[in-house]
């Protein structure tokens, strides 16, 4: 039984450690590619736990079925050794785990984290129930839900782009599904969050903190275009504002 | 389900500071809470079948409605049902009875515990009546709370009054099971119900009155002027998200605790097996989860704009958890090695718990980790995730406890077809109601939408096949509830240890017990234990 358990357990660690090892960091930080990534081996890690733990489960739970009436367990009784390893062993197994992945996350994390000096800063205002960007240029756009009206974030592909946030009302969360990233917006303080749009075309934000009535509502479009569009773009809109 | 030797009268029923009698009426009041918050489960789940409005008005007033279902479902279900379900109903019920005990050590209070938390059930009904209906979620976050129209003071009250209603409890019980053992009775003869409820109302004591604060501070921004959550005024927004999550992560475990101590008894008792290294799992297990338990709150904040430094160190001690919880669930695990396994409804529960564990535990560890949390969180993943672990291994908890209790608290056997086909229903609908919106969620679905529009149209099918799911599990729910009231009046007259237990409340009492619970004065032998079944 020992013996049993604790093979499993090492055999499951082993494994999750070898695949996890397997990806490695490419030169240019793309931290929603990393993301992707981790999370293969985040899911490899848990399904073969759970699988290891399940199939024990299942199978003594089949195989140990009382046979007659009034019959009692033969569950072992431990000696004080082996209680003691029984905590001890598996404890630190969990923990290697524990500390495997933290380890992991941290890494992908220092690269959500640390901005590329290259990034393209834009201010994002999160209202009720509404988000407003403000470029370095002091080009603003903004994006209406209902009508579909407004442009909405622009960014030129592959290069970083940090976002610095606030809220003017309640706690609001800019959410980018496709860029595996959120971060919250609140009063009194300014939070920021980097993404590198690394595909043209259209995706969007929402809001992930509840927020009220429109809360499900408080979206907006985030377009990708090549860098040259992209000065096109800011050349129009500071004529627009301009004119 | 009366344990009085005359007929029934209400009178003493309300004034009655019977624990047993009291635990039934935290199970009356949790089992109501539990079914008007099922049913905004089910306006939700037929609200997100399909994007744009279904049964709410229009666009621009839908939010306003679905937000009173959210609010209602959260705060009901934890604070009205799990809570008191397990450290009201279960501890109530059991604690006295497992370690020999005539009563708890004040009888008074807990019964004023009890009233406070009717008291509580009322002022979280009156959501449904009052104009201005609280639509803050049971987080309750500021500034939205203290800037809604609705009414947050309904919210706070209702806290408040669960609150004190634990705290007594959580005083009450402490003291009963250190001075009020039956004599011989040593702590590592202690079931682990006794263990886990122990432990569960050290959580309880500690922090509740943190979440008390909270609110009360939320109270003063919002009707007296204050600016404690006001950064306009020198408040901080964050604050109080720290405040709510110092008390709303332990309180996961006070429900988690006696959920998997029930299940510890379910299984040694059908396995007829002492608990598998038993000292790991309550000194490495339960007491390590005491003491990490407020050491984890931050991740509930990842991406809330908390410094990075402690983004990372409590995801450390977040995935830590993983080292009590993984010896508890070894524990568990093992001592059905080698029994002799009898099925039936409770063991049902226990083996469907067996998975339930798993896929809820596991699924929060991508969770504990920051990075991964900054894309699944506050997503239908992350939803999924805390309804396996906590509504529903917790809730299967209490299902599979009143089972297994039934004859002892009512005196009557429940009827079994009935309770299987019930319990086949919860199952098999919980996982056709989560699973989809484990795949969605991580797609991006958020969470606490009621439309979704903006999202892949294929989102809509998986929301549909979850509600779907959520009928079926109502139907298992109606089973179940429904087995329990026709079966207490006219079921077969239960003998007095229908599942050959070696625990107190079962080889030492009348069926269903007496006032002062044993005929006799219990006293136990040094080797003693409620395992011991050789």
């Amino acid at each position: 039984m020992k013996r049993a358990v604790s093979a499993m357990v090492l055999t499951g660690l082993g494994l999750s450690a070898t695949m996890a090892g397997a990806g490695e960091k490419v030169a240019m930080p793309d931290p929603a590619a990393s993301w992707n990534t981790l999370w293969h081996h985040v899911l490899l890690d848990l399904f073969i736990i759970g699988i290891i733990f399940l199939a024990a489960g299942l199978y003594w739970v089949w195989k140990y079925r009382a046979t007659r009436p009034n019959q009692i367990g033969e569950g072992p009784k431990l000696s004080k050794i082996a209680a003691i390893s029984f905590a001890v062993v598996p404890s630190f197994l969990f923990m290697a785990d524990d500390f495997f992945l933290a380890a992991k996350g941290w890494t992908v994390w220092n690269e959500y984290r640390n901005v590329p000096r290259n990034a393209m800063e834009v201010k994002v205002t999160g209202s009720m129930w509404s988000w407003n960007f403000e470029y370095e240029n002091g080009v603003t756009t903004s994006f209406v839900v209902d009508s579909k009206e407004g442009e909405g974030l622009v960014v030129p592909l592959g290069k970083p782009v940090v976002l610095r946030m606030t809220s003017t009302d309640v706690v609001h969360s800019f959410f980018l599904p496709d860029y595996r990233v959120k971060e919250d917006l609140m009063p009194g303080r300014v939070t920021y969050l980097w993404f590198n749009p690394s595909k043209t075309g259209e995706t969007l934000a929402t809001c992930a903190e509840f927020c009220g009535n429109r809360h499900s509502f408080m979206w907006t479009k985030v377009k990708v275009v090549p860098q040259a569009e992209f000065d096109v773009w800011v050349a129009k809109q500071k004529q627009g504002a301009g004119a | 389900m009366s344990t009085a030797s005359s007929g029934f009268k209400l009178s003493e029923w309300i004034f009655t500071t019977d624990h047993k009698r009291i635990g039934i009426l935290y199970l009356i009041g949790s089992i109501a809470a539990f079914a008007v918050a099922g049913i905004m489960a089910l306006l939700i789940r037929i609200e997100q079948s399909a994007p744009g409005p279904t049964i709410v008005s229009d666009a621009f007033t839908g939010g306003d409605q679905y937000n009173v279902w959210l609010y209602f479902h959260g705060a009901a279900m934890i604070l009205g049902f799990l809570i008191p379900g397990l450290t009201g109903f279960a501890a109530n019920y059991l604690l006295p009875l497992m370690i020999g005990a005539k009563d708890v050590a004040f009888p008074r209070i807990n019964a004023l515990s009890v009233w406070l938390f009717w008291a509580g059930i009322v002022v979280a009904l009156l959501t449904f009546i009052v104009p201005d209906k609280p639509d803050i979620m049971w987080t309750g976050y500021p500034p939205y709370s203290v800037n809604t129209a609705g009414n947050t003071a309904l919210y706070v009250f209702t806290v408040h009054l669960m609150g004190f209603s634990s705290i007594l409890a959580a005083v009450n019980f402490l003291v009963t099971i250190i001075y009020m053992r039956a004599p011989g009775m040593g702590w590592n003869q202690l079931n682990m119900f006794v263990w886990s409820c122990f432990t569960a109302l050290i959580i309880q004591l500690i922090f509740v009155p943190v979440l008390a604060s909270a609110v009360t501070l939320l109270l003063f921004d919002r009707y007296l002027g204050t600016h404690f959550f006001d950064p306009a005024n020198g408040g901080d927004v964050l604050l109080y998200q720290n405040l709510f999550w110092f008390y709303s992560h332990p309180a996961v475990y006070v429900i988690f605790l006696p959920a998997m101590g029930i299940f510890y008894e379910i299984f040694a008792t059908m396995a007829k097996n002492p608990i598998f290294n038993y000292k790991a799992a309550v000194y490495g297990g339960m007491c390590f989860i005491v003491l990490i338990s407020g050491e984890v709150w931050v991740h509930h904040l990842y991406y809330s704009g908390m410094p990075d430094w402690l983004r990372i160190g409590q995801m450390v001690t977040t995935l830590m958890i993983s080292v009590p919880v993984g010896l508890m669930t070894i524990s568990l695990f093992g001592t059905l090695y080698k029994g002799a396994i009898t099925f039936n409804i409770p063991m049902y529960y226990g083996t469907a718990a067996l998975y339930l564990l798993l896929i809820g535990g596991l699924t929060g560890i991508p969770l504990a980790m920051t990075v991964m949390s900054v894309h699944l969180g506050e997503t239908s993943f992350t939803h999924a995730h805390f309804h396996f672990i906590m509504g529903i291994f917790a809730t299967f908890a209490v299902f599979a406890g009143v089972d297994f209790w039934f004859p002892k608290i009512s005196g009557k056997m429940l009827n079994v077809s009935q309770g299987k086909l019930g319990f086949w229903f919860n199952f098999i609908g919980v996982n056709i109601t989560f699973w989809p919106l484990f795949i969605i969620g991580v797609e991006g679905m958020p969470r606490r939408y009621w439309d979704y529009s903006q999202f892949p149209a294929h989102f809509a099918g998986y929301h549909k096949v979850a509600t779907i799911g959520a009928f079926i599990v109502a139907i298992g729910m109606v089973l179940t509830i429904s087995n329990w009231i026709i079966s207490a009046i006219k079921g077969e007259k239960a003998p007095n240890n229908p599942w050959g237990s070696n625990s107190l409340e079962w080889t030492h009492t009348a069926t269903p017990p007496g006032p002062g619970n044993f005929p006799k004065p219990v006293t136990v032998d040094a080797d003693w234990t409620p395992y011991n079944y050789k």
